[in-house]
């Protein structure tokens, strides 16, 4: 009734990460298997619409890795954890060139380099990009690098939900497969976790039925400590009418194209929250400040704000924002090129997650490794756009060859005891068994308020106790649920399970959020308005603690090396947006034929 | 129609459909059907070619006119036939209407069609990878000619403005005019042409003359956006102008004109 | 407890509770007074049949919204694929009144008319059922491993220089969401079922991206008439009619490539001109050993 694969590195989730580190594993010589809950290429790294920001200095010379490292830190309320960051700024300019070598394409300079364009708190024209589809981009080339590696075993629509354990040892995890119900056993060497973020228990999210944070809950389950659970990015811009198209994306890219952010009275707003960057400001920050519109009085007829670039002219809007023209036509019924977008902030990205070590993804549990947006640490308390998709690619990388050279040093595949998956079995069936309980969307849809009234940009005392009391109470509720028909394909059944590490997750959520008794980067607590450099020193982590209760507990940050800090120091500028230049550079091109490839 | 272990809803494709699917086929069948009836009556049953300056399109060039017993249509009639029957834009529209290869999107082939249909044969479908449809690949050898037939035809035009030997523009000056440009815009948005610009080059900038073939490329690429538009507009032009010359041979009409 | 084909039972009373509660939450603003019928066909391999669900229309609700509030009311066990509800990943494939269409941006008001608000609602026809609107789509994926993937020249080695216009069309292909819905509507393996010559238009789109991809040396022209069988086309243009991401997959995929085999195999005037060209293609590539050495990438 089950099956049982046997594999070297186990990657469970086929975003970036899970792709990267895939392609790392099975380069350094391991047989890799990759799980993923959806078809390949479907995952949420095709949302990415911005671009990847690596100091490529293609559009301006007067970048570095340096001030890309001080940008992170600073937008991250410097409790990034920086050896992350150092890491991270130099090798994401190796990982944009090895993607053009792997046949990605990109929008280009008009010198023939990879084209660079402006984003909310980037000090220069940093985000490599094609048009606002760069995610899609991006998983495609590694998609296709990946089938063309030997080695590799995909398992498509395979949902795993529990890791299991051999001695103190990740040994590989178990699950179901989507389209048969079938359950499935899967012994690996090492895993790397590659899961991505939750956005799941909001209301109003950009993320799909995936976002429901099973990689981080089931390190948790194995005693893997979350860290920075408080932090969940809101991006400013998601759609906000009609309401079936509520929460969906609206790309940064649009700001970075010169989007003015306007409220109901027409003003431009963000000149009174940020003077200098404005609507290129943090996305706390523009959140926030719509938000707090919004409570003035001052909101769209919905509930948000006007995003114009009307200003544009629909032939540079139709180039540079394609997907943005279409997703309004179709689902609002709205001509962007003619009427500004109404938009108000939605849940986007999940900065905390799984602690990991900086250089291997290594989490506190022998032979389990996390990478991407399930690992916590590179973006602080706050990410900046274009950040994720380096994030995926440098730690992805690093990552899958940590887990082969983890592989590598076993000789041979342990062998984790049934019973642990037969438990998780049983209760991935256990909802169809019962004739009368709980319908687990509607109690999917419970969570989804609790935590949006109570947990998200907003957040008091009391509003974190008395989200955490619902959700404690969901939890209870959630072991009585019931599911009609049968395993196969049944979308009850699996949100039933997923509606379990929602839980844990959101309970993590709330209870950082309680310990952080101030507000920084996303963290906002109406009752502690100010930054407190004390907490500045400190990441929360949440564990399971004895007796099956989650604790929470601080974390000193290791002090910066003075070079590093030395970097943090400042001011970050504002980039020019594309505007002028992008119009000047066409000029060139018809003048010089520089655009011919600078040949 | 399926295959063992797959289960297909039960129904014809069409069942389901409210859009007015059967338009475009039964458009296509009709108007293919009358222009090509009317066509075939003009090139077999008339010899008279021309009405003073103005020379029908379907004789020109006229090549070994009063010297053979047929029309001189009859010897070029099929290059712009093979122009037209190896075009992708006319193969779409006559798989459709008339091989049902398919009807519409998403809709069967009815059974009759797909065991009459010599794309198939009733047997296994072959597309166009056997005879004759196979032939629809030497599309680019009718554009080589269908380009001398456009020069041809910008002469032709010059001379139907001559009018007694003065410069003149009748009703038939203007139809030959804007057929002849109706035909230059059919013939320069051609897919094979656009392919031979620049379609066939991997780096523009890597190549010779590599600027003005993209700017070239770009503006096929852009009349080529509406082939379709230029394929029905030049078939009706050509039959227009054909008739108004019969019509003025046989003293129907009369041709208002400005001379100067 | 396990259901094999035939419509579903009737919804469960765990269902029915949990509706005054969530009805209020799903629906505390754009509600209209409309309601839209789903017309939905459930089962499985062995068979199955259409059910209807009446479902209250929201304000711009697209059909994949009354297929989740069908899961949430009435049958929490009717099997739909999907991701990110915004047209970008190409996961809810189906038919909508017959028509192939991402179930996320077909909006309920586009599908229905005021005498008539009943929506057909069905799995592609192409691939094998699973369950319900699910298909096996892994066709696609074995055809895609069978394609020659990006190979620049030996020694070529990137940040590559290529100008703007060189990418424009490959941009073009590279759009592609893999929805599969113009593999659903080609006729060639909706009605003829070429699976075994022919690789579909999604994958001639693959291919036309590396086959014109400016630093792509391989060549695909043969597999592209053999195994890729793109003479089987017949460029009726369904593809393109279905592609939601606007991709103009017959005119600039398609027949670009059937124009280079063209070049190669149907053009007598070109074959002579490449017999009397005095130096062939092909060594305008560097060989391995004239690799030039990388260059520098910016400081870090």
């Amino acid at each position: 009734m089950s099956e049982e694969i046997e594999t070297d590195v186990l990657v469970i989730g086929a975003g970036g990460a899970g792709l990267r580190a895939a392609i790392a594993a099975a380069e350094a010589g391991c047989r890799v298997a990759v799980a993923c809950k959806s078809l390949l290429g479907k995952a949420h790294t095709v949302m990415a619409e911005g671009g990847i920001a690596a100091a490529l200095a293609n559009v301006d010379a007067e970048d570095s890795w340096e001030i890309h490292f001080g940008d992170t830190m600073r937008g991250g309320a410097m409790i990034n954890d920086w050896r992350m960051v150092e890491l991270f700024s130099h090798e994401v300019i190796d990982r944009v060139v090895e993607l053009e070598q792997w046949g990605g394409v990109f929008s280009r300079t008009a010198h023939g380099l990879i084209s660079q364009r402006a984003f909310g708190a980037h000090s220069w024209r940093r985000l490599a990009h094609i048009g606002d589809r760069t995610g899609l981009e991006l998983i495609r080339t590694c998609q296709d690098r990946l089938v063309h590696t030997d080695g590799v075993t995909v398992h498509m629509e395979t949902t795993l939900t529990r890791l299991l354990e051999d001695r103190g040892r990740v040994a590989g995890a178990c699950g179901y497969r989507r389209d048969s119900g079938e359950l499935v056993l899967i012994r690996a060497r090492s895993v790397v976790l590659a899961t991505g973020g939750w956005g799941r228990m909001y209301r109003i999210t950009s993320n799909s039925w995936e976002g429901t944070g099973d990689g981080a809950a089931m390190a948790y389950q194995l005693g893997a400590e979350l860290k920075d659970m408080e932090f969940v990015q809101f991006h400013p811009t998601g759609m906000i009418w009609p309401p079936g198209a509520r929460g969906i994306l609206v790309t940064e890219a649009v700001r970075g194209e010169g989007g003015l952010l306007r409220n109901r009275e027409g003003e431009r707003f963000m000149e009174r929250y940020d003077h200098i960057k404005k609507e290129l400001s943090s996305r706390d920050v523009v959140a926030r400040s719509i938000f707090k519109e919004v409570q003035a009085g001052r909101g769209s007829p919905h509930g948000g704000a006007f995003l114009d670039i009307t200003h544009r002219g629909p032939q540079a809007i139709r180039r540079a924002l394609p997907s943005m023209v279409d997703q309004f036509a179709s689902l609002a019924g709205v001509d962007i090129t003619k009427e500004p977008m109404e938009v108000a902030p939605t849940i986007h990205y999940t900065m905390g997650g799984v602690t990991v070590e900086a250089a291997t993804g290594q989490t506190t549990v022998p032979g389990l490794f996390a990478a991407g947006e399930v690992a916590a640490g590179l973006h602080g308390a706050n990410r900046l756009g274009g950040n994720s998709l380096g994030d995926i690619l440098v730690f992805g990388r690093r990552a899958g060859e940590a887990a082969a050279a983890a592989a590598r040093e076993l000789a041979r595949t342990p062998a984790p005891h049934r019973l642990q998956a037969e438990a998780e079995w049983r209760l991935l069936r256990e909802p169809l068994e019962r004739a009368h309980g709980e319908n687990p969307f509607a109690l999917h849809r419970e969570l989804q308020e609790a935590m949006q009234s109570g947990a998200a940009i907003a957040r008091t005392e009391s509003s974190l106790r008395e989200t955490l009391a619902r959700v404690l109470e969901l939890t209870e509720r959630a072991q009585r649920m019931a599911v009609p028909g049968a395993p196969a394909y049944n979308p009850g059944l699996s949100t039933a399970r997923d509606l379990r590490f929602m839980l844990t997750i959101s309970e993590a959520i709330v209870r950082s959020g309680l310990e952080r008794r101030e507000s920084r980067g996303s963290q906002w607590r109406l009752d502690f308005p100010e930054r407190d450099p004390e907490l500045g020193r400190v990441n929360f982590a949440a564990h399971l603690a004895a007796g099956g209760e989650m604790g929470v507990r601080p974390v000193p940050i290791p002090p910066m090396p003075d070079d590093l800090a030395l970097l943090t120091a400042g001011e970050t500028r504002v980039a020019a947006t594309d505007l002028a230049d992008a119009a000047d550079a066409r000029q060139r091109v018809g003048r010089t034929g520089a655009g011919w490839g600078g040949r | 129609m399926a295959a063992p272990g797959r289960a297909v809803p039960a129904g014809p494709g069409a069942l389901h459909r409210r859009d007015r699917w059967w338009v475009y086929p039964t458009n296509v069948a009709l108007w293919l059907s009358l222009f090509g009836a009317y066509s075939f009556w003009t090139i077999v049953f008339f010899q008279r070619d021309s009405y003073h300056q103005y020379l029908s399109p379907f004789y020109s060039p006229l090549i070994a006119a009063g010297r053979i017993p047929v029309s001189p249509a009859l010897l070029i009639f099929w290059i712009p036939l093979g122009f037209r029957a190896t075009c992708y834009y006319y193969r779409k529209a006559y798989y459709r209407a008339f091989f049902q290869d398919p009807p519409a999107c998403a809709i069967r082939e009815p059974r009759l069609a797909a065991r009459l249909s010599p794309t198939g044969r009733g047997r296994r479908y072959r597309g166009e990878t056997r005879l004759p449809f196979v032939l629809a690949n030497l599309h680019r050898l009718f554009l080589y000619l269908a380009i001398a037939f456009v020069v041809i035809f910008v002469i032709d035009t010059v001379t139907a403005f001559s009018y007694h030997g003065h410069i003149g523009i009748g009703l038939g000056t203007a139809l030959i005019l804007v057929n002849t440009v109706a035909l230059g815009l059919y013939t320069f948005s051609c897919h094979s042409l656009r392919h031979l610009i620049g379609g066939g080059l991997d780096c523009f900038s890597c190549a010779f003359a590599g600027r003005p073939r993209f700017q070239l490329w770009r503006l096929t690429s852009w009349l080529n956006l509406r082939h379709s538009t230029w394929a029905w507009i030049s078939l009706t032009t050509v039959i227009l102008t054909d008739l108004y010359i019969h019509l003025l041979q046989y003293g129907v009409v009369h041709d208002p004109h400005l001379g100067f | 407890m396990t259901r094999t084909n035939g419509p579903p039972a009737p919804p469960s009373p765990a269902a029915a509770d949990a509706e005054d509660q969530s009805l209020r939450i799903a629906y505390d603003d754009g509600v209209t007074d409309r309601t839209a019928t789903l017309r939905v066909w459930r089962g499985d391999a062995a068979g199955g049949a259409f059910v209807d669900y009446e479902v209250p229309v929201q304000e711009g609700m697209v059909v994949l919204d009354a297929v989740h509030w069908i899961q949430a009311h009435r049958a929490a066990d009717l099997a739909c694929r999907w991701n990110c509800k915004a047209g970008k990943c190409g996961s809810c494939s189906a038919e909508v009144n017959g028509r192939p269409a991402l179930l996320c941006t077909t909006r309920v008001d586009a599908v229905t008319r005021p005498q008539d608000r009943v929506v057909v609602v069905q799995p592609m026809q192409t691939f094998p059922i699973i369950r319900d609107l699910v298909t096996d789509v892994s066709w696609n994926y074995e055809v895609n491993r069978r394609i020659q993937p990006f190979t620049p020249a030996p020694g070529e080695r990137a940040p590559f220089v290529i100008a703007e216009p060189d990418i424009t069309r490959v941009e073009e292909y590279r759009r592609c969401i893999e929805c599969f819905l113009c593999q659903d509507v080609c006729h060639v393996l909706r009605e003829h079922r070429g699976q075994d010559r022919f690789f579909g238009p999604r994958q001639l789109v693959r291919i036309a991206s590396l086959e014109l991809h400016p630093k792509d040396t391989a060549d695909r022209l043969a597999q592209l008439r053999a195994e890729a069988g793109v003479g089987l086309c017949n460029i009726t243009k369904c593809c393109t009619e279905v592609c939601p991401e606007h991709i103009r997959i017959t005119d600039n995929a398609i027949i670009p490539l059937k124009e280079r085999l063209a070049d190669r195999e149907f053009d007598p005037i070109r074959s002579l001109w490449r017999r009397l060209r005095p130096v062939p293609m092909a060594s305008s590539i560097p060989a391995a050993d004239e690799r030039v050495a990388a260059p520098a990438r910016p400081p870090g």
